[in-house]
């Protein structure tokens, strides 16, 4: 354990932070730097509560250590469109998808990294990739029209836009 | 030194310019040999095992010939695109000890692309790749046909286990894996005879500067027990590949977290 700064951009800005380079990511972010968009679940990285993006990829920051962002880009939910109007947030919204609310941050992030990957997801490919983000609210449904119906308004915004 | 033998290369003249420079490459300043050749017992290298494979701190450098386990060989293309950037989608991205030979050589701009072309025509000779070339699709598509194991209402405890830590990043689907997710049945860590390398993975995860670039994977050592993880590699051994089942795991993994916990 060594107790060095850690370096890396969060959302866009570049940020030291004071935490031993073995601390979750999740408490640095959350704690030290206090932005709580994204929730503490499980702690063992089982339910994607915590899931932030480290390169554009979906990563469950309560186990990775901060030591292992250095130098990375990392963004949390508030990060993801600057006014939360992102397709995936737009569509959550109509679609009413959050009962209680506690795992949409990492459903969100989530699936933002799916689309990415595979822009016009099947249901196998929702059912695999959304596999590791528990919602004990059983909004899976839900999430599961959302997704299409964002990734169908991107695919029409990438032939039109 | 007691080792050492005096000596410039001397070219094989029954190979073209471009093998030669690859072997002059990979023998004399790569030094490939330093890991993936055995050792005998005052540390010198087994020339006539050259490339055989051997473990270098606490993971297995794989058999660089004919011996890799890899389900698609290696092929030149193929080594040239893990040479050069740390990543090849059908075997993965570079971790542990050979991570400082891509970061910190193959893979800075003072090296021209024609020596890391080299080092993969002279590779891809070593292992063979053009004869065993024809497997390789065959082997890709089973490995995507199987990516969405684990992801259906099976009431299999190992395959949610999977399913709830792992599959949101290795899942793949199309024609082939995304260099981002690293596709697992495609990966030698689970084609090898022991499980060595699975276990630091999934313990030690792999860093932002390991890796693909920027691509991170969580440490798990805190997150699974012994069992855990044992339960996870045999899972994996049994549904992504058509080989043996490894023995011992669970002692293996207690053996490789205690000196994980050392080393830190």
């Amino acid at each position: 354990m060594t107790t060095d700064k850690t370096t890396f951009n969060l959302n866009g800005r570049s940020v030291s932070v004071q935490s031993p380079s073995d601390a979750p990511l999740l408490w640095v972010i959350r704690d030290e730097l206090g932005l709580t968009g994204t929730k503490f679940g499980c702690g063992i990285g089982m339910c994607g509560a915590c899931t932030v993006h480290v390169e554009g990829r979906a990563t469950r920051s309560c186990i990775t250590s901060v030591g292992a962002v250095a130098g990375a880009n990392v963004m949390t939910i508030e990060g993801l469109d600057p006014e939360g109007r992102h397709p995936l947030q737009i569509a959550w919204l109509e679609l009413q998808v959050p009962q209680c609310g506690y795992c949409q941050s990492g459903q969100i992030m989530q699936a933002a990294t799916l689309l990415k990957d595979y822009p016009n997801p099947t249901d196998q490919d929702i059912n695999a990739v959304m596999a590791g983000s528990l919602c004990r609210c059983m909004t899976y449904l839900r999430i599961r029209k959302a997704i299409k119906l964002a990734a169908g308004r991107m695919q029409e915004g990438a032939t039109h836009g | 030194m007691l080792c050492f033998r005096r000596g410039r290369y001397r070219p094989n003249p029954a190979k073209d310019a471009q093998w030669n420079r690859g072997a002059y490459l990979a023998q004399a300043v790569s030094d490939c040999g330093g890991c993936h050749t055995p050792r005998n017992a005052i540390g010198g290298e087994k020339l006539r095992d050259a490339y055989s494979g051997t473990v270098v701190d606490n993971w297995i450098a794989p058999p660089l010939t004919e011996a890799n386990p890899s389900p698609v060989p290696w092929t030149q293309a193929e080594l040239f695109s893990y040479l050069r950037s740390g990543v090849d989608p059908l075997h993965g991205a570079v971790t542990a000890t050979m991570t400082s030979a891509i970061r910190g050589s193959l893979d800075l701009p003072i090296v021209p692309d024609s020596d890391v072309r080299a080092i993969a025509v002279y590779m891809s000779d070593v292992d063979h790749a053009g004869r065993r070339e024809s497997n390789a699709q065959a082997a890709t598509r089973q490995a995507l046909q199987n990516s969405s194991l684990g992801s259906g209402q099976e009431y299999d405890p190992d395959a949610n286990l999977y399913a709830s830590a792992c599959l949101s990043c290795h899942y793949n689907t199309g024609a082939v894996p995304l260099p981002a997710r690293p596709e697992l049945a495609l990966n030698s860590a689970l084609s090898l005879p022991e499980p060595t390398n699975f276990i630091q993975a999934v313990l030690g995860g792999v860093g932002s500067t390991d890796g693909a670039p920027g691509l991170v994977m969580p440490a798990y050592a805190s997150s699974f027990n012994n069992a855990e993880v044992a339960r996870l590699a045999a899972y994996l051994r049994r549904t992504r590949t058509t080989l043996p089942p490894w023995t011992d795991v669970e002692y293996k993994v207690s053996v490789a977290r205690r000196e994980l916990s050392a080393s830190h």
